[in-house]
């Protein structure tokens, strides 16, 4: 019997086709697997453990998948809760999960996988050796471990099969591979290995490898063998390309891609079309590798930023913008200096001119002159309140400095009041590196719960 | 001269994780990915990222006609400094370029 995993989306906040799901669940799948989170949206959400997708939608969804899982009696896997995974992010997807168990009169058995890090075991492994840096290598030390607000290490197959082996009914999984929330069960009950992270990959992003990728749901069928492909809504198609064309996305490396305990290899994958919607896919191949290692992530704190923004129109001034900020960035720095004793190693005022290169910065290459320009304006300081009081300072400024001292004083465009916005704290990634251990479980813990609401 | 973006179905970049970016230059049909691929010179695209062709891996697909290129980036992804969060919008400097086809 092949392994039938439905696959409700690229991730739990998107949304999915309610149609398509139903018809999904009718098929009699062996799980419901999910992805919750990725690096893509940037360090905030690691280095504050927080979702980027709105609550009330991410619970809408949650409740569907957990009406679905009811009614199959089959697992529900979410790795990578609230966008992050770190253990704060797991607790809120568990909160979630309480509530709807409670309002839909649910008894069910919740496992929590956590995957965050302490310094303390971070600096060990680190002393011991058992930390390599990966490519592009990022300079690490204790300091570095130390000024991380959150370290996340990334389960395999192995923590949520351990999860799973506990009789849970639902997992909550930290950080996790995106490939290895699908490809777990099919592994556990001894389908092929290469098949299993091969599909995994494919039906990560849900639909994506469709040719309606908005469309999210698709099933994969995995055996001894291969696996094959089905989209689940009526207007979503696999071909051989859209399949294939998929190990592309988001991989720096279409061929092979390294995943906890080993490497998968699709260099001999043969993609079939079985019929006009589905696609069987064979040859991927697994191999093992000798050390069993788990990627890290990190985000630190690097200071806290203010932004404003200023349109220029008139145009003198959207021709000479950048002699503009020049000549406006050199002027606030002696400004601060002298009426806020501000030394410039204690903030950074950069300018990004909206309509010239704000986008590519030095790559960009075309270059005319636009109707208008954006002036977005970035204090960076050591605490909120220093940002947000130098952009005060600069906020008269902004509208009115002069290009040269022998004009009418100018006045330009604030699109809103205040001008200035606190962007909050500002995290960067701090880690590229991989952990070595001995046992799987070593960097994870589990929490297994039984929800009574019955 | 033509511009990639025009010999190509569709040209895309995206982030492969915060450290990496890659470039994924489609074609319609095995006759134009092969006449790009031949024309395609890999430091002439390092030298538009700005990136040492050292670091610019290339991958000619045969099989789905496409050119796939991924480096580090130079800037991490939503660091300080960082202007592009997805990485999306490198795809344009490959799209715009220039080749003299044989």
């Amino acid at each position: 019997m092949p392994t039938r995993i439905l696959i409700p989306s690229g991730v739990l906040g998107l949304g999915f086709d309610a149609r398509a799901l139903a018809k999904g669940v009718r098929n009699r799948p062996d799980a419901i697997c999910i992805d919750g989170g990725s690096t893509d949206s940037g360090p905030y959400y690691l280095g504050t453990g927080t979702s980027k997708y709105s609550e009330l939608a991410t619970r809408a969804q949650w409740r569907d998948l957990m009406l679905a899982r009811a009614e199959l009696g089959v697992p529900l896997v979410i790795g990578s809760c609230g966008t992050c995974g770190a253990d704060d992010a797991v607790d809120w997807m568990f909160a979630l999960t309480q509530q709807l168990a409670e309002e839909l009169g649910q008894s069910v058995k919740v496992a929590r996988l956590y995957s965050s890090q302490s310094s303390q075991t971070l600096t060990q492994s680190y002393a011991q050796g058992d930390i390599t840096a990966l490519s592009p290598e990022i300079p690490l030390d204790e300091t570095v471990i130390n000024s991380c607000a959150n370290v996340v290490a990334l389960a395999g197959v192995e923590q949520i099969n351990a999860a799973l082996a506990s009789g849970a009914d639902i997992v909550l999984a930290g950080r996790t591979t995106d490939t290895a929330v699908i490809a777990a069960i099919p592994i556990a009950r001894g389908d092929h290995k290469g098949a299993a992270w091969h599909g995994a990959k494919i039906g990560e992003c849900g639909a994506l490898c469709s040719t309606n990728p908005v469309s999210g749901v698709i099933e994969i069928l995995f055996d001894q063998d291969g696996f094959t492909v089905n989209p689940l809504a009526e207007s979503a198609t696999c071909t051989p390309y859209s399949v294939s064309a998929h190990m592309l996305y988001e991989n720096a490396d279409p061929i092979r891609l390294v995943e906890p305990g080993g490497m998968l290899d699709v260099s001999r994958a043969v993609y079939e079309a079985i019929n006009e919607k589905s696609v069987r896919v064979t040859g991927s191949q697994w191999h093992d590798s000798e050390r069993y290692t788990v990627k890290l992530e990190g985000a630190k704190l690097v200071g806290f930023q203010t932004s404003a923004l200023v349109l220029l129109r008139q145009p003198g001034y959207v021709a000479k913008a950048r002699q503009w900020t020049d000549q406006l960035h050199a002027f606030l720095l002696q400004t601060i200096e002298q009426q806020m004793q501000l030394s410039q190693h204690e903030y950074d005022i950069e300018f990004r001119l909206i309509g010239v290169d704000a986008t590519l910065g030095a790559l960009e290459q075309l270059s005319s002159q636009p109707a208008e320009v954006g002036v977005l304006m970035l204090v960076t300081a050591t605490t909120q309140d220093i940002a947000n009081d130098i952009a005060r300072l600069c906020n008269p400024y902004l509208l009115h400095y002069p290009l040269t001292s022998d004009e009418e004083l100018p006045t330009f465009a604030f699109p809103y009041s205040p001008a200035e916005s606190v962007r909050g704290p500002l995290y960067e990634f701090a880690l590229n590196h991989v952990m070595q251990l001995q046992n799987p479980m070593d960097a994870f813990r589990l929490d297994v719960v039984e929800l009574d609401y019955d | 001269m033509t511009d990639i973006g025009q010999l190509a179905r569709s040209v895309r970049s995206k982030n492969a994780g915060p450290f990496w970016v890659t470039v994924d230059v489609f074609f319609a049909d095995q006759q134009s990915y092969m006449d790009v691929a031949a024309a395609l010179d890999t430091p002439a695209v390092a030298s538009v990222l700005k990136v040492d062709v050292a670091d610019l891996k290339r991958f000619d697909l045969d099989d789905i006609h496409v050119i796939k290129f991924s480096f580090p980036r130079s800037v991490v992804q939503g660091s300080r400094f960082d202007r592009d969060m997805h990485g999306a919008q490198y795809a344009n400097l490959v799209a715009a370029m220039n080749i003299q086809m044989a």
